[in-house]
């Protein structure tokens, strides 16, 4: 709501500055967004008289003036603007003046003629009004005066953000209301004569639904002159509330709306035919709105209908059919009451949200209507003469919202706020100044009743806030909560997500956050096989399904990356992924997963490293970093896999205790180029549970006895997995083999194709005595023997 | 006896003048091998008589210890020297930077949650994580919010179905942990939400960190109270804060909170109240017993005011020089 300090003032003196009020209204709950001046930053601007205007002797448009300003001596003025005439009243920016834009007015010659001074326009002032030439002040304009002075130009424009229950404060009279309260000064509404009815017209108004439409007031105008200029004083409070001037009878309406909070409609009564009719829209109907757009109308939509169909969308937008325009001399107004619940929405989803659907549908006053329709007539008449009926009042008063009374107690108040901040008698002041009619009903207990523009009042904690929000939320003090100690539960077992995650940036991994919902189509090259969440409304179309894995969000990242020069890459990132699954809460699986990619060179170039591209075992090694936090690596397995995101030769299924928990490998070559990743990307991605636990270390004693090495190079089939070998000799004597490393592979020249060499340290220990040689080498030949028969290996010289 | 002397003095003599290992050796060898010139001199020690035995033995000790004394300290010298040597042609360059073993970073965003969990966490607030994809119930109507609120249009809020959408808030999870557990309740819950606004300033995802606490007798004050602390305590600074009423459903009164900035400017940082009695009854807590409240802040404008970035696009656009500024 914009609203313009100078015009609030009528209503309640405060005395203080534009900025002091909107401090002291944005403290309130009033939030304040912006302060504007209303006219540009200007001086020795005066009101005066063009009593003498020729043509230029040198030139075909400027004019040469003499204006009287009223001090006795005329002015010559060269003035080129078309509308300049003998006799008009103007605004003349006086020798010394400055105008916006730094102008500064100085005697001068034009083309040989004299001109000490300049007429101005609007647009020359900094105002915001149609400028078409010099302004045209009203014959009455007082000579020599102050043009700031006469259009009350020193005034600020405020522009406050309102929240959804203050609907009250959407009037200059809620406004007003609210501030008379805050600085403890008197409001009063301006007066105005009630205009008689002289008319006996009237038109049939039937309401269908009263719940929707509670109250519905219309009065017949005839004789109205449209063509009549609104008053400048009316132009200027609708510019400063940030509306335009249209013509009488729609400012007149707007002007009212301004005021009151009431939402008026004017319809051309020549174009209405049979009775209004307020109903909810038949299916398919359809309506021509004022701005020349075809409304297709939902069954929810409330409208205004006579004989001929739809005539307005109640509380929304009026349709062109019997809309005012230039001819209309006879009006049927419309001062009504909308059930909010019979507004909201509607207007957003036609895209048509109007200053009149934002007040219906927050709430407007419910008894303001018969005030409302008097001071449109008033002013109606006042601007465009004619005469009018008497209001047609067709209402249904057990619908009409109803005053709520609510009781109140001070221990609430106390429990709420805090105890003995506010005490009996300010609680009670402070309702009773807001209108919420208050009395005591004893000593810590009171009464209230929500006055009729305060819809959002319902509950006791409603009053609270209020006498919390007067009080001022700066004035209740800050204090520590007081309650009982306890202990947070917790585990040792529980192993943090921050471990786990300082454990990656320790090996120089990057955390990244990526959009959970990633492209579509992008996604299925790398997971064909799952079908996502579709986000039925994307904010981009790069931005239409549920990630079901981390890998596209990552995938972009590291391309985003190759794309700004950076040919290394390691990155990190939690969070859910979204699976479809029967059984799960709402059909979707949300599972925590953890996923890293590493991309391009293995080391940032240095002088001391030699430097490579990643491969699979530098990917395997960080996740294998944090699998041993869990302190039981040995229940994950790593297992080759077939998976289409994935290079076929260079993946695994992560498996716990057998169960799937991720994935690992090399990014595919057909999904590298789909995200447009430039170099081999590897990636690993585990869920969450299955690395979040850990076991707490149970302490095992030291071996007192010498450890002996020794080593063993053994030849397999290419194809034999490694982890079996190493794991095979653990299991051969898991009592006194304490280490297995394999610490050296070769394939190639001086072995069988087929074959790759294994060489295998093992640490043998007893914990209880020295192994003798003897038996050292019965331990190694049985190793030995295992994988030979196993695995078919045979032992290298 | 004064051979002897003339013969310390010339052994002393070549062990000054010795300049390498080799030499020294020789002089020990010439004056104390099994033929050199002491064991010469203590065997003829023999012939003297027993009056004369420990006197000259005692000489000749004390020159031969003289000798010793000098071959060992020209030996310890030419060692040093030797090391100093080798040392000094060992140099390298210290100035070249070590190996490389750089350290990642955490993101702006998560170590913004961790502060903030951290400050909470110590005044015992548990911390409590729900589903991103959530029913209407526990993102709207649990929370007051009323059929028909512009909150719930699909302008504001990424629907999948009509009671299926992406969080707009992590309040909902205060209905979540209501529903399991009575008071008292202090828990605060960090994560991701959505909205449908994608410009300069809005990102369609981003972080909110939600915070309650039920009790008995939980009052604006405590609210008050909390949050200054916690705000003074985050941004490290003598702060100007204001409480400024506002409105959300969920909560009465409702307050939003202002910082001011550097440049003299109120921003608003955070937004809380006390929680609506018909939202306690809705998660099955008695409001005549209970009462608390409940504050909501978005992670990224902290984030933004702690580390002074100026534009919400970076945290999701995850350019790794931009993520190599927060170790």
């Amino acid at each position: 709501m914009r609203f313009s300090k100078s015009w609030i003032d009528e209503w309640v003196d405060t005395g203080i500055s534009a900025d002091q009020l909107s401090d002291i209204i944005t403290m309130a709950g009033l939030e304040v967004d912006t302060v504007e001046k209303v006219a540009g930053d200007f001086d020795h601007v005066v009101v005066g008289l063009v009593a003498e205007c020729a043509d230029h002797p040198n030139s075909d448009h400027l004019h040469v003036t003499k204006v009287d300003i009223g001090n006795g001596e005329l002015l010559d003025i060269v003035c080129g603007a078309p509308n300049c005439r003998k006799g008009l009243k103007v605004c003349v920016s006086l020798v010394g003046a400055h105008l916006p834009g730094g102008l500064e007015i100085k005697p001068t010659k034009l083309r040989g003629e004299p001109s000490n001074g300049m007429l101005c326009s609007f647009k020359e002032l900094g105002v915001d009004l149609p400028s078409n030439g010099i302004i045209e002040l009203p014959e009455d304009a007082p000579l020599g005066m102050d043009i700031r002075e006469y259009f009350g130009w020193n005034d600020s424009s405020v522009e406050v953000d309102l929240t959804a229950n203050r609907a009250d404060c959407l009037s200059i009279i809620g406004l007003a209301r609210e501030i008379s309260v805050l600085t403890g000064k008197p409001y009063k509404m301006p007066e105005f004569t009630r205009a008689k009815a002289t008319l006996s017209d009237t038109f049939p108004i039937n309401i269908h639904d009263f719940k929707a439409c509670p109250k519905y007031y219309g009065r017949v105008f005839r004789g109205l002159n449209v063509k009549a200029q609104t008053p400048m004083w009316m132009q200027e409070k609708l510019r400063r509330c940030g509306l335009r001037s249209v013509d009488p009878i729609v400012d007149v309406t707007n002007y009212v709306m301004l005021e009151l909070g009431q939402p008026l409609h004017s319809f051309d009564l020549d174009k209405l035919k049979g009775s209004l009719n307020i109903r909810f829209a038949n299916e398919g109907e359809k309506m021509v709105l004022l701005s020349g757009q075809e409304a297709a109308l939902t069954p929810d939509t409330l409208i205004i209908a006579d004989e001929n169909g739809p005539q307005a969308m109640a509380g929304i937008y009026g349709g062109i059919n019997s809309g005012v325009s230039e001819t209309t001399a006879n009006v049927l107004l419309e001062c009504a009451y909308f059930a909010p619940d019979a507004i909201k929405g509607r207007a957003r989803e036609y895209g048509l949200a109007t200053d009149a659907s934002h007040r219906f549908e927050r709430g407007i006053d419910y008894n303001i209507q018969e005030l409302a329709c008097e001071r449109a007539t008033q002013l109606l008449l006042d601007i465009c003469g004619g005469e009018a009926g008497e209001i047609i009042r067709v209402e249904s008063a057990d619908n009409l919202p109803k005053p709520k009374s609510i009781s109140l107690s001070m221990k609430l108040v106390n429990r709420v706020i805090g105890n003995n901040i506010v005490n009996a008698d300010q609680v009670f002041k402070i309702l009773n100044d807001l209108g919420i009619e208050t009395r005591k009903v004893a000593d810590d207990q009171f009464e209230s009743v929500s006055p009729s523009w305060r819809i959002d009042i319902e509950i006791a904690e409603d009053l609270i806030e209020e006498v919390a929000r007067i009080y001022g939320y700066n004035n209740i003090p800050n204090l520590p909560p007081q309650a009982g100690l306890r202990m947070i539960k917790s585990s040792m077992t529980d192993l943090p997500l921050d471990r786990i995650k300082s454990t990656l940036v320790n090996r120089d991994y990057n955390e990244v956050v990526t959009y959970s919902f990633v492209q579509e189509d992008k996604m299925k090259v790398a997971f064909p096989d799952v079908a996502p969440i579709i986000v039925p409304k994307p904010i981009t179309a790069e931005m239409n399904a549920m990630r079901v894995s981390l890998l596209p969000g990552l995938l972009d990242v590291v391309a985003y990356n190759n794309s700004r020069q950076q040919n290394r890459v390691r990155i990190f990132e939690s969070g859910l992924k979204f699976i479809p699954e029967q059984g799960a809460e709402f059909g979707i699986r949300q599972v925590p997963v953890l996923a890293g990619a590493v991309s391009g060179l293995a080391n940032d170039e240095q002088w001391a490293v030699s430097n490579r591209n990643v491969d699979f075992y530098d990917i395997k090694g960080d996740l294998e970093a944090v699998l041993g936090l869990t302190q039981q690596s040995e229940r994950f397995s790593f297992v080759p896999c077939n998976i289409p995101a994935l290079h076929p030769g260079q993946s695994a299924r992560i498996l716990l205790d057998g169960n799937e928990v991720g994935f690992i490998g090399l990014v595919h070559p057909t999904v590298q180029k789909a995200y447009g990743v430039k170099f081999k990307t590897f990636i690993f991605e585990i869920e969450q549970s299955a690395i979040l636990k850990t076991l707490i270390p149970e302490y095992k004693p030291l071996s007192k006895f010498q450890a002996n090495r020794r080593d063993i190079a053994v030849l397999v089939d290419k194809n034999i997995p490694a982890a079996d070998i190493i794991n095979e000799i653990k299991v051969v004597n898991c009592h006194q083999i304490s280490k297995v490393c394999l610490f050296d592979l070769y394939e190639g020249d001086n072995i069988d194709m087929a074959k790759k060499s294994l060489a295998i340290s093992m640490i043998l220990q007893d914990n209880n005595k020295t192994l003798e040689d003897s038996e050292i080498n019965a331990l190694v030949d049985k190793v030995v023997d295992t994988l030979k028969n196993k695995f078919g290996a045979a032992l290298r010289d | 006896m004064d051979q002897l002397q003339e013969i310390v003095a010339k052994a002393l003599a070549a062990i000054n003048a010795c300049d390498d290992e080799a030499k020294i050796e020789e002089i020990r060898l010439e004056y104390f091998s099994k033929k050199g010139y002491f064991t010469e001199q203590m065997k003829s020690l023999g012939k003297l008589s027993p009056e004369e035995r420990p006197k000259v033995g005692a000489e000749i000790n004390k020159a031969k210890q003289a000798v010793l004394t000098a071959l060992n300290e020209k030996k310890s010298n030419m060692e040093q020297a030797a090391l100093t040597k080798k040392l000094m042609s060992e140099k390298i360059d210290i100035t070249l930077p070590g190996r490389t073993a750089e350290v990642g970073t955490l993101h702006p965003v998560t170590k913004t949650i961790m502060r903030i969990r951290e400050l909470f966490a110590d005044m015992g607030f548990q911390v409590v994580e729900g589903p991103e994809i959530e029913d209407t119930f526990h993102n709207f109507d649990a929370l007051n919010i009323p059929a028909n609120h512009p909150a719930r249009s699909d302008h504001d809020t990424f629907y999948f179905n009509p009671d299926l959408v992406l969080r707009t808030q992590t309040s909902g999870v205060q209905i979540r942990v209501m529903e399991k557990q009575q008071p008292p309740i202090r828990m605060i819950s960090p994560g991701r939400v959505y909205r449908p606004d994608y410009d300069m300033t809005h990102s369609p995802m981003f972080h909110q960190v939600e915070g309650l606490l039920i009790d008995r007798d939980i009052h604006f004050t405590d609210l008050k109270g909390i949050l200054y602390d916690f705000l003074l305590n985050f941004f490290e600074e003598d702060l100007e804060i204001r409480f400024r009423p506002s409105f959300f459903p969920f909560t009465e009164p409702s307050a939003e909170v202002d910082v001011k900035g550097k440049n003299g400017k109120w921003l608003e940082v955070l937004g809380c109240g006390m929680v609506h009695p018909q939202v306690l009854i809705s998660a099955g807590v008695d409001p005549e017993v209970y009462s608390g409240f409940a504050f909501g802040l978005g992670v990224e404008r902290f984030a933004m005011l702690r580390y002074g970035v100026n534009d919400l696009r970076a945290f999701f656009e995850n350019d790794v020089r931009f993520l190599k500024q927060f170790k």
